[in-house]
């Protein structure tokens, strides 16, 4: 069959295949021009972007460039050889070297990331390099005895080559031992795990209030009279015509100490007036602010899934004899999942990733990972906050496998 | 209409075989805005075991009827009873009776086999049980091989089984059908009539079916009650609706009709004479004119038209007419007339080997039997 329609041509005896081709080839050209724009724009503001965040999770040359003596030294000698004059001498030779092209922050500044306070060793130490005499490892552990740590040489080992998996380590809340293993680090220093686990436990509090609020809203919004579900639906959306900063303030006002929910509670004496509630600047006040801000996320993919939903399926349910609670259970919510799917992977993404309000109203403990993200960027560990948001990413992206596996991406449907 | 008995021997009335309340509308009125009246003070008997049609165009008011013996929507006035019972009050899950509908309503997410099961389950039906009359029910519409299917994917008809098997399933004595077999083709359409006929008649359930296909309703069922308005014009039996409508709304909503507006003449017992405006006379059964004088319109099938004076009976009246064309259709001849100044006048012929070949042009002198030309009120 296949060879025979391989075979078949045009009536001026073209190979069909061709013909076809030949025949489509304008329309595709033309279809592909008109999506030209947008694919550059996505490849140039979007792909080349994370590419290249990836990549600065794994990678970082900041020793390896101003080190090159010691990177030979560590090639020829694997690890746990003994520190002896001729690696010192090396690191003397890089150290002048630095002094020289004044590299030494940079080199001290990556070695400090994975053992804090290591930046004046390097530094210090440059100052004074071109002046060092051989043997040059009395004279270096003479000018600070920290050279002589084992922890520090392992550090430069793993820094002496640009690409590294150091960063995912500190991002794991782990560290390298002397003798190049990997460790957890002491229990009151973990802080990243826990608030990958904390951001990811919030955005399913939040994404389940989005849920419990959006699922009537949306339920009206598709039921009511074309009129009022339009003014309904301007009710919803209006929050997102809103600036997010304006909202967040206006939480502020409303939930702050002397704000308006806890004066109106004072003054119907329901609390103390030495007994406000602190709903802001902590947890509270990012779950409230957030879930607010999300929840027409939530409504719209809701909405356009319940609007198709026909009303005689709930009648044929309540005339073959199930009560409205069975009806809902066994006949409507089944069928609003693909609604209940989309909106909830949407409002649990956005909120995984959400910087501002939690930086607005979270005050100490209502930061989510993003804003440790934001903290090490200002603080130039780019390669730190590309390793956290990898993970980040990663996440996100295994929740999405896990839906496709559950429920099937072909069912989620956004509006 | 019950007094009415039919004209033909073959048509099933049986009224003496049936408890005649089964299910009552009694002084029934809704009203969806508090302003206007959708139903009109309905009263309906439907009987045990009775094939009932609620026939009429959009808006007449029939689908609301349906909905509230459904439970879906509640009358704003009058009581409606079920098996002798008020069920006015009583939900649409507890009021047993089946239901199809339109677009078939089959659950998307469920296969054929678990929509069957669905009402069996929620009366806490055991396992074994439920599979036994969830099988059963698939024969009986041939479709036992698609269980494991989902509504998806089958075809319309198929579709319109399945949810005929689903409001069966469970047994009930009443099924209501709103336009079940609107939404598939001709062919296919005639077909699922004479099944659901047929399943009505081994089942001996009581069915109201709404439709607004006059040979749907013909065809089906035991008695049709013809709506517009909000009201029941007319309560009968398939032949008694389409032989002797009782007013020209029916008249011409069931079956082509031919309309011609005159006065009457004379009138005396069952027989009338009605002068027409362009002066001819012709015969007539007076049937909602009283009195010498008044405008009526005379309605008279286009197959009871004869042009051949050997076929009249002694006496009869034929009145001039003018071929304007003749259409072929298989089966019969169809002959547009001018009769009494309209262009409209239709006469059917049967196609058979000696039928005279009219021409158009061509000037014939048209009658029927007095008893086939209904005098109505003017519409």
């Amino acid at each position: 069959m296949t060879d025979a329609s391989s075979q078949l041509t045009t009536a001026d005896g073209r190979p069909l295949k061709a013909a076809l081709a030949a025949a489509q080839s304008r329309a595709r050209r033309r279809a592909f021009l008109l999506v030209a724009p947008l694919l550059l724009f996505v490849v140039v503001t979007f792909i080349l972007p994370i590419g290249q965040m990836l990549q600065r999770s794994v990678y970082h040359d900041g020793f390896s460039n101003s080190a090159p003596a010691l990177g030979e030294w560590f090639a020829n000698n694997p690890d746990g050889s003994e520190l002896d004059e001729s690696a010192y001498a090396a690191l003397a030779t890089d150290l002048a070297q630095m002094k020289k092209d004044k590299t030494a922050g940079e080199a001290g500044t990556r070695i400090n990331y994975t053992i804090p306070g290591t930046r004046s060793l390097f530094t210090s130490s440059a100052r004074g390099a071109d002046k060092l005499e051989p043997p040059y490892k009395e004279a270096l552990l003479a000018l600070d005895a920290k050279w002589g740590e084992p922890l520090v040489w392992q550090a430069m080992r793993q820094a002496s080559s640009p690409w590294t998996s150091d960063f995912y380590l500190i991002a794991t809340d782990r560290q390298r031992t002397a003798d190049g293993g990997v460790e957890q680090v002491p229990e009151n220093e973990r802080i990243y795990l826990w608030l990958f686990g904390k951001t990811f436990v919030l955005s399913a509090v939040i994404t389940f209030l989005c849920l419990i609020l959006a699922f009537p809203i949306a339920h009206l919004l598709a039921t009511l009279p074309m009129a009022k579900s339009n003014l309904l639906m301007i009710l919803v959306l209006l929050p997102f015509w809103t600036s997010l900063l304006v909202r967040t303030t206006s939480w502020i006002v409303l939930l702050q100490g002397q704000g308006v929910v806890n004066n109106i509670l004072v003054s119907l004496g329901v609390i103390g007036d030495d007994g406000r509630i602190t709903m802001i600047y902590n947890q509270t006040g990012t779950i409230i602010v957030m879930t607010h801000i999300l929840l027409p996320f939530m409504v719209l993919p809701l909405y356009s899934v319940m609007r198709t939903i026909k009303p005689s399926y709930a009648r044929a349910a309540r005339s073959l004899g199930a009560t409205s609670w069975t009806t809902f259970r066994r006949i409507y919510l089944p069928q609003t999942l693909p609604g209940i799917g989309a909106g909830a992977l949407l409002v649990f993404i956005l909120a995984v990733g959400y910087y501002i309000t939690p930086a607005l109203v979270g005050g100490a403990d209502g930061q989510l990972i993003s804003n440790l993200i934001q903290f090490h960027m200002s603080k130039s560990n780019w390669s730190l906050a590309a390793a956290l948001s990898a993970m980040l990413l990663a996440g996100v992206l295994v929740l999405y496998w896990l839906y496709d596996r559950l429920v099937g991406i072909d069912k989620l449907k956004l509006g | 209409m019950q007094d009415d008995l039919p004209i033909y021997g073959e048509i099933r009335v049986t009224t003496e075989a049936r408890n005649d309340d089964f299910v009552v509308f009694d002084h029934v009125q809704k009203s969806y805005d508090g302003v206007s009246l959708v139903v009109k003070d309905l009263n309906l008997n439907i009987g045990k075991g009775e094939f009932l049609t609620m026939l009429g165009p959009s808006g007449s008011g029939k689908t609301t009827c349906l909905m509230m013996l459904a439970g879906f929507e509640t009358a704003t006035n009058g009581e409606i009873r079920l098996d002798g019972r008020n069920i006015n009050l009583v939900p649409p899950h507890k009021r047993g009776i089946g239901m199809v509908f339109q677009n078939y309503a089959l659950f998307p997410h469920m296969t054929v086999g678990e929509n069957l099961s669905f009402p069996l389950e929620v009366r806490g039906m055991g396992k074994d049980e439920r599979e036994a009359k969830v099988k059963r029910a698939l024969d009986m519409v041939q479709m036992g091989s698609f269980i494991n299917r989902r509504p998806a994917q089958l075809s319309g008809g198929q579709q319109q089984r399945i949810a005929l098997a689903r409001a069966l399933v469970f047994d009930p004595a009443l099924v209501l059908m709103d336009e079940p077999l609107g939404a598939l083709d001709k062919q296919l359409r005639e077909h699922m009539q004479f099944e659901i006929k047929h399943l009505h008649e081994s089942l001996g359930i009581t069915v109201v079916y709404v439709t607004h296909d006059q040979g749907e309703a013909l065809t089906m069922s035991d008695r049709v009650a013809v709506f517009n308005d909000g009201k029941i014009q007319q309560l009968a039996p398939p032949a008694d609706l389409y032989e002797r409508p009782d007013n020209s709304f029916v008249a011409q909503f069931i079956g082509e009709n031919n309309k011609l507006p005159g006065t009457i003449e004379e009138l005396s017992g069952d027989k009338a004479l009605v002068r027409l405006e362009t002066g001819e006379v012709i015969d007539a059964t007076p049937v909602n004119v009283t009195a010498k004088g008044q405008k009526t319109l005379v309605s008279i099938r286009p197959e009871r038209v004869e042009f051949k004076p050997e076929m009249m009976p002694p006496g009869a009246h034929m009145i001039e007419a003018t071929v304007l064309e003749v259409i072929y259709m298989g089966d019969i001849l169809r002959a547009r007339l001018r009769v009494a100044g309209s262009d409209d006048f239709v006469m059917k012929m049967r196609n058979t080997l000696g039928q005279t070949k009219l021409s158009p042009g061509q000037q014939i002198k048209v009658g029927w039997h007095p008893a086939d030309a209904r005098a109505l009120d003017p519409m």
